[in-house]
């Protein structure tokens, strides 16, 4: 695949993690800004940082499985599930952390995908809206917000379900004046606020007495 | 966003040595100030230094105060029991701040060197003075409804820092632990932290090329103790204060013994008013007081056409997050 997003996706890798490439890249700036020996400052410096440039093959866990993609450092987590990994119920609103669209789960911690980038998440347990259900059978949030109608044009709703899931084990939705605080970060442009809130809420109180 | 190299930097000497290589590179931390810039192409750097490896964590009571890692973020500091206890103000100003999910990626560190949010300098369409130098400042005459009327100069009126926690840290005389080189660390207030737009715009703070953030300790206070921030914004969440207070007092017998004032959103830094604090100080907790320390506050201000508004409210936000700790 060859895209603007990823022009250097099919081209063979600039770049491996190597002490070679830490020396082709930086060699010539280290050189000016570093006592002598040079050699030797560069090869310990490469001996424990993993320098990445241009595309390369890394491993992220999304949704329990492990997924090698080839990546520029530049592309965000966002683009990688949508544009490598297929994973497109984490949607694109605004790609600048103002919306909440793109909420995922790293490490059980809701977070914007936008916002950080896919080499970063290597070796972090990442769950997309596509990792909610089991099976045939719908997460009692996603449930929950059927029942409640949650959604009008369902584009913020996966962000907006990914944040209800977290709010309701964070404990932040005891209330529904902490709930709709709590859940400030995932704009709705249709404005269904009411039943998304009706669903976290009804989700809480589900948890609180199981 | 242009293209980049990577690294994952092991110990704070390998994260410095390779900014110091590479000195147009950039250190990243959550990552939520910088990859926003550079996707609209306000920052580009060669190398970005991933930090988040070094072992600058932890929160901690020491003889000075309370530590706390500069990696920590904005949600495990705004929710610990220490820093909800013994200073709530500084708690308050990182739970009112941004979303839930940027709090969770967003770092203290990265916080404190967040940039303005000034409309014309996130848009490169037009001339800025901060982004440009000597293009001209599109905000004088034109939309500054959310800019600062304290501490502006003719060139720019920008909140530089448009934030909270650092209006926090500002009042309760945090200290920042900074670190050039492997041995080379240093002491920075955070009241000598931030610089006013002088001649250097783009020079917002004291921080060295390549010079980390390590900790900020907070001492221990009364007044820090009974402490509040009062946020007041567009809409009631998930925006950038036009105006707020972080204050504290620490008032016996009815009489004013000590008290902190910073006020956000009005000053082209974290405004810390030692004014304010002088008129407050020996005098009885009352309304009357706290409106002579809010007029005092904003006696240096310099409003414009739209954001005149900020010196009546930013007076009364200050009034009422007085009378908020006055109890
Ligand atoms: C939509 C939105 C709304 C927001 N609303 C608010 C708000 O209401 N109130 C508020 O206070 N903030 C708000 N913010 C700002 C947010 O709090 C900051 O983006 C965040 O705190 C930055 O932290 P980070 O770890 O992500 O920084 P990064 O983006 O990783 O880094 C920011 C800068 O600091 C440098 N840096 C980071 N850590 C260190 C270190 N330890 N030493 C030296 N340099 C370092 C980086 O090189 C970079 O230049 C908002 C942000 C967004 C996107
Ligand atoms: S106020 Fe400052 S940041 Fe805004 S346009 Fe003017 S010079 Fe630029
Ligand atoms: S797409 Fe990430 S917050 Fe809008
Ligand atoms: S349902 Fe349309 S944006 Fe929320």
């Amino acid at each position: 695949m060859s895209s603007d997003l990823f022009p250097n996706a099919d081209t063979p890798p600039l770049a491996d993690n190597s002490r070679r490439s830490f020396l082709k890249q930086s060699g010539g700036i280290l050189g000016l800004a570093l006592a002598p020996p040079l050699a030797s400052q560069a090869e310990r410096l490469t001996a424990y940082s993993k320098v990445i440039q241009g595309a390369t093959d890394i491993t992220l866990r999304v949704n329990s499985q492990a997924h090698t993609v080839r990546v520029e450092p530049r592309v965000t987590l966002l683009d990688t599930l949508r544009e490598r990994l297929d994973l497109t119920g984490t949607k694109k609103g605004c790609d600048h952390g103002q919306c909440g669209a793109c909420t995922v789960h790293i490490n059980g911690k809701r977070t914007l995908s936008c916002l950080t980038l896919a080499v970063m998440q290597q070796g972090k347990e990442i769950t997309t809206i596509e990792g909610l259900a089991k099976g045939d059978e719908l997460h009692p949030m996603q449930a929950a917000f059927i029942k409640h109608d949650g959604l009008q044009c369902g584009y913020c709703t996966p962000g907006q379900i990914m944040s209800g899931v977290a709010c309701v084990q964070e404990g932040h939705a005891t209330t529904d004046a902490q709930c709709r605080e709590w859940m400030s970060g995932n704009l709705c442009r249709c404005g269904a606020y009411p039943n998304i809130l009706a669903a976290v809420r009804e989700v809480a109180s589900q948890s609180s007495k199981g | 966003m242009n293209d980049f190299s990577y690294t994952q930097a092991a110990t704070a000497k390998e994260a410095t040595d390779l900014r110091k290589a590479t000195p147009a590179g950039a250190y990243i931390a959550g990552g939520t100030t910088l990859l926003d810039l550079m996707k609209a192409h306000l920052a580009e750097h060669p190398q970005l230094v991933d930090i988040n490896q070094l072992p600058l964590k932890g929160i901690e009571q020491t003889k000075d105060g309370l530590r706390i890692g500069a990696l920590e973020t904005m949600s495990d500091v705004g929710e610990h029991p220490l820093v909800v206890q013994q200073y709530p103000a500084v708690s308050q100003a990182l739970l009112l701040a941004a979303s839930p999910q940027l709090r969770n990626m967003a770092s203290l560190g990265g916080n404190i060197l967040q940039r303005t949010r000034c409309g014309y300098f996130r848009d490169a369409a037009f001339p800025c003075n901060k982004r440009v130098p000597g293009s001209g400042c599109p905000a004088l005459d034109g939309d500054h409804h959310n800019l600062a009327i304290l501490g502006v100069s003719d060139s720019c009126i920008a909140n530089s820092y448009p934030g909270d926690l650092s209006v926090a840290l500002t009042a309760f005389d945090a200290v920042l632990t900074l670190e050039k080189a492997k041995g080379k660390q240093r002491q920075v207030p955070l009241t000598e932290f931030y610089l006013l737009p002088g001649n250097t715009l783009q020079r917002e703070t004291v921080l060295e090329p390549g010079e980390l953030i390590v900790a900020i300790t907070i001492p221990a206070a009364t007044h820090a103790q009974r402490s509040t921030y009062l946020k007041v914004r567009e809409r009631s969440s998930y925006a950038y204060a036009l105006a707020s207070a972080a204050v504290g007092l620490d008032v016996q017998g009815g009489t004013i013994r000590a008290a902190r004032v910073a006020l956000g959103g009005v000053g082209a830094q974290p405004w810390r008013s030692r004014e304010a604090e002088r008129v407050l100080t020996g005098q009885p907790a009352t309304e009357a007081t706290f409106r002579a320390a809010a007029a005092a506050a904003l006696q240096g201000a310099r409003p414009r056409e739209h954001n005149r508004y900020k010196v009546e409210l930013a007076q009364n936000t200050l009034v009422r997050a007085l009378q908020q700790v006055a109890g």
